[in-house]
């Protein structure tokens, strides 16, 4: 098998990929190197003027930065624990097992804007059923329009919309697991907690980093929840990077900034990526 | 003990259910409510709390002239652009997928291992960052709001996980059945056709109703990259979020929207019951 064949084979893909990846990221560069804006559309050159803006003058896309990591990082973790809690109760035999599974994983189905326009209804202050059952303990939080709860109210969201997808990884781990370390258990009759710490979640542990990364690659793109949500307020205590970006670039049309900003931001991702996944790696599996 | 686990189990289960059952029945009441029972304070049950019409179904199909939503064209636009791209990715991705899963390929540093995690990785990328120039670069060349240029787009989107995918299921097909088939005369592409593809059929499945799945719920690029002459279902049901909401409306199509999708989350369970998608995620 080593005919020129494999290049048949992997160079459509490929290339189709590359084609249409590789103006766009070389504009991207090229594009934060110029002062493109809606008064002087163009690729002039003006050097590193906005990198040199964005670290020393925008505290904005920073506050952006750190708000998205507190949100993605409490969002996979409430999704990691649930969506594990979920998957292992599902994974053994209990009644209508099929409907359960399939009932956790439709709300990934579903497009997130669409529910999140739902949600808005839900947590309307004075229209919404939240606040209307919640009158009976004389409460009224203000969902969307509280600095600090419309944060929560951005990580419910996100919870109901992604935990699926993280007990549908954990779920597909679970079953595929070998039987044999549970006979073991099983004889020596250990308790479910016992099993649960020395065998399952030991054995889950690799399966758990893939997922937890994935997870946190996806959530650290949120974006449309938000902006149907919150539009990223009130003020900009909702606003992540990729929103922060899409105002400068495509609703102020600071094109040539915007670009420095996604570019810093695609190269901080890739770092702050690399490195949990090493952590994890080494935690989890203590290599 | 025991006996705690299990009410703890089923307590978790029923909470979790209501959790995500509530949105949908919310938006089933709501959509059959009409100006007065919306704003007129919080109803719940039909009949009881609020008189039920139909009012807020029948102007999704109504045209826009009448008064009406009309999500008709937008749905099938979205599924024509959704449907597309998955097929053109998962041929391509499995092409590309087979290849990392049965040759060896070696450029300088690179890698099989290299060129999979060229293809996966593009999910790292946020389409932020992508946004900015697929807006010049589509207007440069005329597809900005068109369905082409969306399809082109979300290839992009799609292919790393057609890619993801295969190639752990082509690895998990046994190496001896291409090679009896090769053995046995066919050239590599008929040994491809003939044999490896009819043996990879839940893999395709899986990654098909995974294409299917991002594809269906992007919102992001069809909000930036169309505008009048084509819209695509998300967008047009947000542009219904404006000032005066038509609560009763927007429920109807966000349930509207929603239920193809639900026939995918059968599918998706049947193929993870069977444990057709343990080895995608190692």
């Amino acid at each position: 098998m080593n005919f020129k064949h494999k290049y048949f084979f992997l160079f459509p893909g490929l290339f189709v990929l590359i084609g249409i990846l590789i103006f766009p990221i070389i504009f991207v560069v090229r594009l934060s190197l110029s002062g493109w804006n809606s008064y002087n559309p163009g690729l002039d050159y003006i050097g590193l003027e906005n990198y040199i803006r964005l670290f020393t003058d925008d505290p904005r896309f920073w506050e952006s930065f750190f708000r998205l990591s507190f949100l993605s990082v409490t969002t996979v973790i409430l999704q990691y624990v649930i969506g594990f809690a979920l998957a292992h109760m599902v994974w053994k035999d209990i009644k209508f097992k099929r409907f359960f599974r399939v009932l956790f994983l439709v709300p990934m189905m579903t497009t997130p804007v669409i529910m999140t326009v739902i949600w808005r209804t839900f947590f309307h202050e004075s229209l919404g059923p939240v606040n209307d059952i919640l009158s009976v303990f004389g409460v009224a939080p203000k969902w969307l329009t509280d600095p600090v709860i419309a944060k929560f109210t951005v990580i419910i969201v996100e919870v109901w919309q992604w935990t699926p997808f993280m007990f549908l990884l954990l779920l597909a781990g679970l079953l595929s697991l070998p039987k044999e370390p549970f006979l073991a258990a099983a004889i020596d009759g250990a308790s479910p907690v016992r099993k649960f710490i020395y065998v399952t979640f030991p054995l889950m542990a690799p399966i758990s980093i893939g997922a937890i990364i994935i997870r946190l690659i996806e959530a650290s793109k949120i974006m449309d929840t938000v902006y149907v949500l919150t539009s990223g307020g009130p003020g900009t205590s909702t606003e992540t990077s990729s929103f922060y970006i899409f105002i400068k670039g495509l609703r102020e049309f600071q094109m040539g900034y915007a670009a420095s900003m996604s570019f810093t931001y695609l190269i901080i991702m890739i770092i702050s990526l690399t490195i949990i996944a090493k952590v994890l790696t080494k935690v989890l599996l203590k290599e | 003990m025991d006996k705690l686990y299990i009410f703890l189990k089923y307590f978790f289960i029923v909470v979790w259910t209501v959790f995500v059952v509530a949105p949908f029945l919310w938006a089933l009441t709501t959509s059959f409510k009409d100006f007065q029972s919306v704003n007129g304070g919080v109803t719940y049950i039909p009949w009881v709390d609020f008189e039920p019409n139909l009012e807020g179904w029948k102007v999704l199909i109504k045209s826009p002239a009448k008064g009406g939503v009309d999500i008709i064209e937008p749905y099938f636009n979205s599924m024509f652009v959704t449907c597309t791209a998955s097929l053109i990715s998962i041929i391509l991705g499995t092409l590309s997928a087979y290849a990392l899963s049965r040759y060896t390929f070696k450029a300088g540093f690179v890698k099989n291992n290299d060129i999979t995690f060229f293809f996966i990785s593009q999910r790292i990328m946020p389409p932020i960052v992508l946004s900015i120039p697929f807006f010049l670069f589509l207007s440069s060349i005329n597809l900005l709001d068109s369905l082409t240029g969306l399809i082109v787009v979300y290839i992009v989107l799609l292919m790393p996980i057609a890619v993801w995918i295969m190639v752990d299921f082509f690895n998990k097909v046994p190496r001896e059945i291409d090679e009896t088939a090769l053995i046995d005369g066919c050239n590599p592409y008929q040994a491809f056709l003939k044999v490896v593809l009819p043996n990879s059929i839940p893999g395709l499945i899986v990654a098909g109703m995974f294409c299917i799945i991002f594809g269906w719920i992007d919102f992001f690029f069809a909000f930036i990259l169309t505008f009048t002459e084509v819209q695509l279902l998300p967008v047009k049901i947000v542009a219904l979020n404006s000032s005066v909401t038509p609560w009763w409306s927007l429920s109807a199509s966000a349930l509207v929207s929603v239920a193809p999708l639900i026939i995918v989350a059968f599918i998706v369970e049947r193929y993870l019951s069977k444990g057709n998608l343990s080895g995608a995620i190692k």
